[in-house]
């Protein structure tokens, strides 16, 4: 009894910063400050600019309603780059859904030499994007690129004849959907691997005493438990390639002509080498609609998982 | 996974050594480029898998004599430093009150925060661009600073409340109940539980600093304040030149110590992935 009252002194002293009610939003607040004023008030101002005609030289501007879409609309430019984001996002995905599984699956194994094989598995996704980038370039050179000397020595080339490999439609857009499908691989592959370790191994021993092979195994047991998980994977994947610029900037310019151009590298160089805030918003904006499904997915699977 | 055969073993091994050289083709020609030659690597007909001239250190002397390189690098640390110390002093609390404090909305919060992180770089930057420029930020290390924790704030949030919750109650309500209050007993009790977990958010929010390229060229034009990601592939191509040893040198001695670190806290990045991702 006595103690009780002694507690409720303590907390008497300590009494605001005690309440729960109190010190939750305390604590939250500065986070949120921030992410309002950095990311959510820049949100509101790509939309302000997208309906305006703002440069980056003038100080004001004024609103233009959709005039600025419409003319982003009309830029055959802008359609290639809507076209890009979306193809490449989605065979550099169908690409690391596949490889990713099976990364995920020899990785998650117990072996010699693990850690070393880790490490140059995850060189890809490790590295800042501008670097990798650049040894790609460098791999991908129309001269010394050590793929032409191979190709030379099979006579499907002459030694010494440039390989267009990057100046050149297909080659070009391939070398970009590689790079993007290589560096986002290792992440999957290590959530997918993740996934893996916790799907309780009596499972599989189990369906394995019944008779079922390692196929039937891996596309009754694992599969279907390796799913939610694998959407969680292939969502940051989404988003890396869906919204990059760095990657196709570095490689290719978005060249040859405009041929490799994705939205985020055209919205930099209208937006910042242009000068033109406005369109570079309205072209940013397209993102917007793949994002959202992306959270959309994102909210519906903890919901489900919260009533689990 | 245990391997039962030989069969089993080595097709296992043989996939294995695809994707290594598949992920580490490029950075193990960049290491071989870097030692080359001049007039070894710009022969055609030479076989480029071989130092047809013996290597020389030559063009990665010239990368840290020649070149503002070192310059990129000590801007990235400085900018790593105090982004990790300013996404630390808003993250835990907030990571802390979301595990703790909030009650039924604790995971409704968690959400927004983790939209926020979806929210990419490449929308941003136009608005963010005025924004620094009104500032008068433009040019300097300090608006890389202001704007970084948005890259790194919501996720090391999102990877620290499923940190805190796998930290029993008990533990810091024995605490209050020993009469410490409750700030008292999180910095006596929790902190200590979490510095792993800790660690593997300053390892992350540093990689992230180091990995973003488009704030770095969008806000920054002057090689003095730039940084290792922006100021490689920028600065140190002139025209059409390229010193293509000394810029394989660069990738490959940023890659390097990045991939180590990743690879030391990697399985702790995981299992907070995969907290957050799970629990929501």
């Amino acid at each position: 009894m006595r103690r009780t009252v002694i507690v409720d002194e303590t907390v008497r002293v300590h009494h605001l910063l005690d309440r729960e009610e109190v010190l939750g939003p305390l604590m939250l607040s500065p986070l949120m400050i921030y992410l309002v004023a950095l990311i959510g008030l820049p949100l509101v101002l790509v939309f302000v600019y997208a309906f305006s005609d703002a440069t980056t030289g003038a100080e004001g501007f004024s609103f233009v309603g959709l005039q600025t879409f419409q003319k982003t609309l009309d830029d055959p430019v802008f359609r290639v780059a809507l076209r890009n984001t979306v193809v490449f996002t989605v065979i550099a995905q169908l690409v690391v859904i596949v490889l990713a599984t099976i990364l995920g699956f020899v990785l998650s194994a117990d072996f010699r030499g693990r850690w070393f094989v880790r490490f140059l598995v995850l060189l890809p996704w490790t590295t800042p994007i501008a670097l990798s980038a650049l040894a790609w370039l460098w791999m991908l050179d129309s001269l010394f690129s050590p793929f032409n000397w191979i190709l030379g020595q099979f006579h499907v080339v002459d030694v010494g004849t440039p390989v267009a490999w990057l100046g050149q439609d297909n080659l070009a857009v391939t070398s970009v959907v590689a790079l993007n499908a290589w560096r986002t691989l290792p992440l999957a592959a290590v959530i997918l691997m993740a996934g893996l370790t916790s799907i309780p191994p009596e499972l599989n021993e189990q369906a394995e005493v019944d008779g079922a092979g390692f196929w039937r195994r891996f596309f009754d047991i694992t599969l279907p438990l390796l799913a939610p998980i694998m959407m969680v994977a292939i969502l940051f994947g989404i988003v890396a390639t869906f919204t990059d610029m760095a990657a196709v900037y570095i490689l290719t310019r978005g060249g040859p002509g405009e041929s490799t151009q994705v939205l985020g590298s055209w919205s930099f160089i209208t937006g910042i080498q242009g000068g033109s805030l406005a369109q570079g918003a309205a072209i940013g904006i397209f993102m917007f609609p793949v994002l959202l499904g992306v959270c959309i997915l994102m909210l519906r699977r903890a919901s489900r998982v919260d009533v689990v | 996974m245990v391997a039962r055969s030989p069969a089993v073993a080595i097709s296992r091994w043989a996939v294995l050594a695809v994707f290594a050289v598949l992920c580490a083709f490029p950075f193990g020609w960049a290491t071989f480029t870097m030692f080359k030659a001049d007039g070894d690597l710009y022969t055609v007909g030479h076989i480029p898998f071989l130092y047809n001239s013996p290597p020389t250190f030559d063009h990665v002397r010239v990368l840290f004599t020649d070149t503002a390189f070192l310059t990129f690098v000590r801007n990235s640390f400085e900018i790593g430093l105090i982004v990790v110390a300013i996404t630390l002093a808003i993250s835990v609390p907030a990571a802390y009150a979301i595990a703790r404090l909030t009650g039924q909305w604790g995971g409704r919060l968690a959400i927004t925060v983790f939209i926020f992180y979806l929210v990419p770089p490449t929308l941003l930057f136009l608005p963010l661009s005025r924004i620094v420029a009104d500032l008068g930020l433009q040019d300097t290390i300090w608006s890389l600073v202001l704007v970084y924790p948005t890259l790194t704030a919501p996720f090391s949030t999102w990877l620290l409340v499923g940190f805190f919750r796998s930290i029993p109650r008990d533990i810091e309500e024995q605490a209050m109940v020993d009469g410490y209050s409750r700030a008292g007993a999180v910095v006596r009790t929790v902190l200590p539980l979490a510095v792993p977990g800790l660690f593997t958010v300053v390892i992350f929010t540093f990689a992230f600093t180091m990995n973003d390229f488009i704030y770095a060229v969008a806000f920054i034009s002057s090689s003095d304040s730039m940084t290792v990601s922006a100021g490689v592939p920028t600065e140190l191509i002139r025209g059409d030149v390229f010193f293509w040893q000394s810029l394989m040198a660069a990738a490959v001695l940023v890659a390097i110590p990045v991939a180590l670190a990743y690879n030391f806290f990697l399985d702790r990045f995981v299992q907070g992935l995969s907290l957050g991702a799970v629990k929501g």
